[in-house]
């Protein structure tokens, strides 16, 4: 689904991707582990060009996003973002919030739009919430909507960006859940995240990146239960 | 009981009054002139705006472009808003007054007019300042967050970005727009027909220039205030989604 091919990207001499070659699975659930400073957030932003690689070509469903000639936003409306900060819009409510992309890009109209935001928001609890603006939610139930308001644009692949790190530890379970119902309904799912325990239940294959790298990669059992690569070993041993 | 000579004082007093209000309805001069200041305050906003808006997001979507992919359109637009912005607020607004009318529209008769568009020109330079502070304070996630749901750079810009830039520097945009609607006096030295050219026909004619200037002085003060008013009921409404 996405083909990664020799992939690098330097910010000025620091380089923090190194000539990574991967591909993403339909239907997988991909856990990107990692210290911080490993590149794990650049490589998931990378992805769908929030960050632009310095080499290498990104394939998503047979079509080069790194090509210049590629129609990015096009790209993009099939691969949900969600951020560790929510990023939702401040200046509209909910329903806002979830709506104006694919109202804007044509993809619905505003009555279509409008049921699938309410249907969005029963699934995830939050139905009463459509009229309110996001500085009246707590970081959870943001967090919630962002995921959402990417669903809504019915993405093929769903790219997380530390969805968990900017939360109350109280707050961190309901947006877990939320993510792992998503990867029952079998989306394609990228995850950066320090949550260990939602890695081993939810992750179809954890990679374990570092210096820029894709160090090891396997099933949660061969990466938590039998980590090969002293790096991976070092930072288990501290995050376990 | 007042003495004689306190009498002789408010005599002169509702005398001068008189004259510099009354007599020959002169408060429709006034009147007029009050109209004129804010028709030419009203055009000159526009214009202020329009192109401030314009020169900030040529500037600041040239500066967010990625490196090594400049697009060359959006650099020669960016060099003439620099230059244009240099020149504006490098001279002084009299000058600028003095050129476009004594040279530029040298045949024009209509100088209000001509005001108008110098201050709307002007106003535009720092405007455009203003507004490029605001877009650039904004958090990028919030136009990544716009970008990542394939919204387009213009589309992001126009329900996102902006509309939150313009919150933040609503208060800079009011002292602008106060600055510009006392500011629009000065077109009476070309020759411009507002509330301070009604000021001085008048104590030309009468030769006492308190009562007209103190007039003319309060209306100012009087619209200032109204229009503080104004822009805080506008701040109020932006802030909605601000509630906790």
């Amino acid at each position: 689904m996405i083909d990664i091919k020799h992939l690098s990207k330097s910010f000025g001499d620091h380089m923090v991707l190194n000539d990574i070659s991967e591909h993403i699975y339909p239907g997988e659930k991909a856990v990107i582990l990692g210290p911080s400073g490993s590149g794990k957030s650049t490589f998931l932003r990378t992805l769908n060009l929030m960050e632009y690689p310095t080499s290498g070509s990104i394939v998503f469903d047979g079509r080069d996003i790194t090509d210049p000639g590629a129609d990015i936003d096009s790209i993009r409306r099939q691969m949900g973002m969600v951020f560790q900060h929510f990023n939702l819009f401040p200046n509209m409510t909910i329903r806002k919030n979830i709506t104006l992309a694919p109202v804007r890009t044509k993809l619905m109209s505003k009555e279509a739009a409008d049921d699938l935001a309410s249907q969005l928001l029963q699934r995830v609890g939050l139905s009463d919430k459509a009229d309110a603006y996001p500085n009246q939610l707590s970081g959870g139930q943001k967090q919630r909507i962002a995921i959402v308001r990417a669903l809504a644009m019915n993405p093929k692949v769903m790219l997380f960006d530390e969805p968990t790190s900017a939360l109350d530890p109280e707050m961190v379970g309901e947006v877990l859940s939320v993510m792992k119902e998503l990867a029952d309904t079998g989306m394609t799912m990228v995850v950066v995240t320090h949550e260990m325990a939602f890695a081993r239940e939810v992750g179809s294959r954890i990679l374990f990146m570092d210096e820029g790298q894709i160090k090891e990669q396997g099933t949660p059992d061969q990466i938590f239960n039998h980590p090969q690569n002293p790096r991976l070993q070092d930072f288990l041993s501290k995050v376990l | 009981m007042a003495s004689g000579k306190d009498l002789a004082f408010w005599q002169e007093f509702f005398v001068k009054f008189y004259q510099a209000f009354i007599e020959n309805s002169r408060w429709l001069q006034y009147l007029q002139g009050v109209a004129t200041t804010l028709w030419v305050t009203v055009i000159a906003l526009g214009i202020g705006i329009v192109l401030g808006i314009l020169l900030a997001v040529i500037r600041t979507s040239h500066d967010q472009q990625r490196p090594g992919h400049r697009n060359l359109l959006l650099g020669f637009l960016n060099g003439i808003s620099k230059v244009y912005i240099t020149v504006i607020r490098g001279t002084p607004m009299m000058v600028q007054l003095l050129i476009m009318s004594l040279v530029i529209f040298k045949s024009s008769r209509n100088y209000t007019m001509v005001g108008a568009l110098t201050l709307g020109l002007n106003s535009g330079a720092y405007v455009a300042e203003i507004i490029r502070g605001g877009l650039m304070s904004l958090d990028p996630g919030q136009m990544e967050a716009g970008r990542s749901l394939g919204l387009g750079y213009i589309d992001t810009m126009r329900f996102i970005v902006i509309p939150q830039a313009f919150k933040t520097v609503l208060p800079a945009l009011g002292n602008e727009f106060i600055m510009l609607l006392k500011d629009t006096s000065l077109i009476t030295i070309i020759g411009g027909k507002e509330l301070v050219d009604a000021a001085q026909g008048i104590y030309n004619r009468t030769y006492e220039q308190m009562f007209p200037l103190m007039g003319v002085a309060l209306i100012y003060l009087v619209l200032v205030m109204f229009l503080t008013w104004l822009l805080g009921i506008l701040e109020r409404r932006l802030h909605q989604g601000d509630r906790h």
